[in-house]
């Protein structure tokens, strides 16, 4: 009955979207108010159907009914709870049925909180946001459909790959795909304004929060998910180059761009059609990377079904929305004024060279993921990996570092050379500073170029909040300040990782030391633990440094369903760094295989990760709390 | 293959075999090439597990680091680029799969005797083609990927610059 209820609750949500999308086209075609007025209610229903068909298939894992195909082919009767609510998008139908609830919620979103647009745009955004919806309710209902039964249902299931048993999968695809998803507001936003030829600073203020909401969760998403791939796979990498991790990166990379447009927009109204290019291009991104995922062209960890059939479709919803977006924009941009010019040597010249190199490293990524897939087609067969990205990419960030490092200590409009000189000479003199200590330990050219610019970011990013009274400081400039401090941080870890890591591969016995960077780890025992549906050999290690003793336990992890092994890494984390450990496999003499690594901090990588975020929600409660005074100011007036 | 063994007892759904049957993916689980299924297997038939010798012992400088620190150092920088030929994109360096422990241990020995890591890659590219290496040689098919920064960064400061006012003084 459940699995039922779901799909006709799919169903509904779908004809609602198909309501919702000709309501809105009858309301702005015939100027038909009355029928517009009914689209909000419309677009909230179909999200809460929408959340209800999501609700009912985690209520399908969490009982474990195997007559649901995809219950068994995903989950396991013996799966710990959390596992089993998480498992129910650790799949290709649940996560694009998770993928399309975050999008009818957020289409809902828009329509119980936007208040500041015109209604015609905003019924016109939501017909953009329910043409998007019924393409995905379409993929799932005619290629996906997670409520399918099996006939005789089955004893039990094959259980979740044990790589995605982790409290992280609860978290990273959720986050992710409010990220992606939020970004298809943004887009819907810019179709909205195109139709009713309303692009202006209005329109900007109203899209901004939007794109602030995407921007914070795909930086969290990204935060999360490579923090998780590096305790997960036993490495001590955190980032691999790896297509679905690129496929994460460029929406990111062009939601970067969009933010920092959308303000040239708002403040000054420059950048029109770059605006609005800029949020079809993140939409793109995202859907791109739903495509490359979703349609196992790429093989990754992240590929769950490989399917010529699903990745055909995803295509052509890519093809008729991008392309749709793309004809509309060619069809409108002649009658959106171009937006105020300005001189180079501003702050709108700064956020255009900010636009500019997000958008060329934006380009490179998208170029290399794609590559191969292109290769393929004339019968050649190559990888495209981190060394291809660090060499194009890397020196391109280490420029959006410095420009991001003046670019706030510009006036708008127009500023003089010289004065400029004098305000960055502090950042610069840190910069050098940290150059030249660097020297003394050579950390090689991109890790020392990293670790300086750092340096200078760090410093830099501060100084808009000199000679300002701090009380009276705006809470989005404060946002400003921490986010750029945030990738400041981040670099650093970086670079600091990259440089000074040291590793150690050793076979010990028990009570035999090994060495790595401050500490000595040295193998006390190994003993058989059992789990939940796991069982496992888990090493003792007592790690020393001066005084100080701790004890880690990494483990050898199988599962029987479906049967594999893991790594269970285990990682001290103290103020300076990281000691990374892990087991390995036994060599038949009583001796066992130890990786070991000291990671000096690495943890800021992820800090500032979450201080890029943490700026993102205060510039967007900054934003959200001027924009309701100015509201109610011009109400009383 | 140890996992065929698995996949006829009926324990592992039957994988998805790409074109290239060098990639191969689990469609469910066992994806990342964890380490040694033959663990697995003793898990299987032990009711806890037991420290048993492993059938295939790697060979010697797969996880055994050089003596030298610098050696090691250019014989780590070079397996970071060097594709495991089984996994799902994941270098030599950080990979379970005894293949990318047989390569370690090969680019290891090679680096020990004194060869440059630029001649064992191309020797590797002429023995596996140049999937092999992340690092993609410049070739006929390559070159517009390597051009593309420079062509990126070209066109779009050609285009930014029309969002500028001229300066008239």
């Amino acid at each position: 009955m459940i699995a039922e209820a779901g799909l006709a609750a799919l169903w509904f949500a779908g004809a609602l979207a198909a309501l919702q999308l000709v309501m809105a086209a009858i309301g702005i075609a015939r100027d038909r108010d009355d029928v517009a007025a009914a689209v909000r209610p419309v677009a909230i229903v179909q999200g809460l159907l929408a959340l209800l068909a999501m609700a009912l298939l985690i209520e399908l894992f969490l009982d474990s009914d195997m007559s649901v195909k995809l219950v068994v082919e995903n989950s396991h009767s013996a799966k710990p709870w959390l596992y089993k609510f998480a498992g129910a998008w650790g799949n290709h139908e649940g996560s694009m049925l998770l993928w399309v609830t975050i999008l009818g919620l957020a289409g809902g979103a828009v329509a119980i909180f936007e208040r500041s647009l015109p209604e015609r745009t905003l019924t016109a955004t939501l017909g953009a946001q329910a043409t998007i919806a019924l393409g995905f309710y379409a993929f799932l209902l005619f290629s996906s459909n997670p409520f399918a039964r099996l006939n005789p249902s089955a004893p039990d299931g094959l259980g979740l790959n044990p790589l995605l048993q982790d409290p992280g999968l609860a978290f990273h695809p959720p986050t992710l795909y409010t990220g992606y998803v939020g970004l298809s507001v943004a887009f819907s936003f810019a179709v909205g304004a195109l139709v009713t030829r309303d692009v202006g600073p209005a329109f900007a203020k109203a899209m901004r929060p939007w794109v602030l909401i995407a921007w914070i969760f795909l930086t969290l998403g990204i935060t999360a998910g490579s923090y998780w791939a590096y305790y997960e796979l036993g490495w001590g990498g955190w980032w691999f180059w790896d297509p679905v991790e690129n496929a994460s990166l460029m929406p990111w990379l062009a939601a970067t761009a969009l933010l920092h447009s959308v303000t040239v927009l708002a403040t000054r109204d420059g950048l029109r059609a770059w605006t609005i290019m800029l949020a079809v291009v993140a939409f793109s991104m995202s859907m791109i990377g739903t495509f490359l995922v979703r349609s196992g062209i790429l093989t990754s960890v992240h590929a769950f079904a490989v399917d010529p059939e699903r990745g055909a479709f995803i295509l052509a919803l890519l093809a008729i929305y991008i392309g749709g977006a793309l004809a509309l924009f060619a069809a409108r941009i002649g009658t959106v004024r171009a937006g105020t010019t300005f001189d180079p040597v501003s702050r709108e010249g700064g956020l255009v060279a900010n636009n500019l190199l997000l958008s060329v490293i934006l380009g490179i990524v998208l170029i290399g993921t794609l590559y191969p897939i292109v290769a393929a087609s004339f019968d050649v067969q190559l990888s495209v990996g981190p060394p291809f990205f660090n060499k194009a990419a890397g020196p391109i960030a280490l420029l959006l570092v410095a420009v991001m490092a003046v670019g706030p200590l510009l006036r708008w409009r127009r500023d003089d050379a010289k004065a400029v000189l004098r305000r960055v000479i502090l950042p610069i003199g840190a910069t050098l500073a940290a150059a030249i200590a660097l020297l003394f330990v050579w950390p090689g050219v991109l890790p020392w170029a990293g670790l300086s610019l750092a340096a200078g970011l760090a410093v830099a990013s501060v100084a808009p909040l000199r000679k300002r009274n701090l009380r009276r400081t705006p809470l989005f400039t404060y946002g400003m300040v921490i986010a750029h401090l945030g990738i400041a941080v981040s670099l650093a870890g970086m670079a600091s990782d990259r440089a000074f890591t040291q590793e150690t591969l050793v076979a010990v016995r028990t009570g035999e030391p090994a060495r790595v960077g401050p500490y000595t780890v040295t193998l006390d025992g190994i003993s058989p633990v059992i789990g939940q549906n796991w069982s496992a050999l888990e090493a003792r290690l007592t790690a020393t440094r001066g005084a100080s003793e701790r004890i880690l336990r990494p483990q050898l992890r199988f599962f029987a369903n479906p049967p594999t092994s893991t790594n269970e890494s285990a990682i001290l984390t103290v103020l300076d760094g990281q000691l990374y450990t892990v087991l390995g496999q036994p060599d038949g003499q009583g001796r066992w295989q130890l990786r070991l690594w000291w990671k000096p901090f690495v943890t800021l990588i992820w800090f500032g990760g979450v201080l890029v975020a943490l700026g993102g929600m205060l510039s967007l409660l900054g934003r959200v709390r001027r924009e309701r005074r100015t509201t109610m100011r011009n109400q009383w007036a | 293959m140890r996992f065929a063994l698995l996949r006829h007892a009926g324990l592992v759904p039957a994988p998805t075999v790409d074109l290239d049957h060098r990639r191969m993916s689990l469609r469910n689980g066992g994806s990342r090439n964890k380490p040694g299924m033959t663990g697995v297997v003793l898990a299987m038939l032990l009711p806890t597990p037991a420290v048993t010798q492993p059938v295939t012992p790697p060979a010697h400088y797969a996880n055994v680091q050089l003596a030298d620190p610098a050696k090691e150092a250019s014989a780590r920088a070079l397996m970071e680029t060097l594709r495991c030929l089984v996994c799902q994109g994941q270098s030599i360096a950080d990979s379970d799969a005894d293949m990318a422990a047989d390569m370690r241990a090969l680019v290891r020995e090679r680096i020990e005797r004194g060869e440059k890591p630029a001649s064992i890659r191309d020797w590797l590219i002429a023995r596996y083609g140049d999937y092999v290496t992340y690092d993609p040689p410049l070739s006929g098919l390559t070159w517009p990927l390597w051009l593309a920064p420079i062509l990126l960064l070209g066109v779009g400061g050609w285009i930014a610059r029309s969002s500028f006012r001229r300066r008239t003084r």
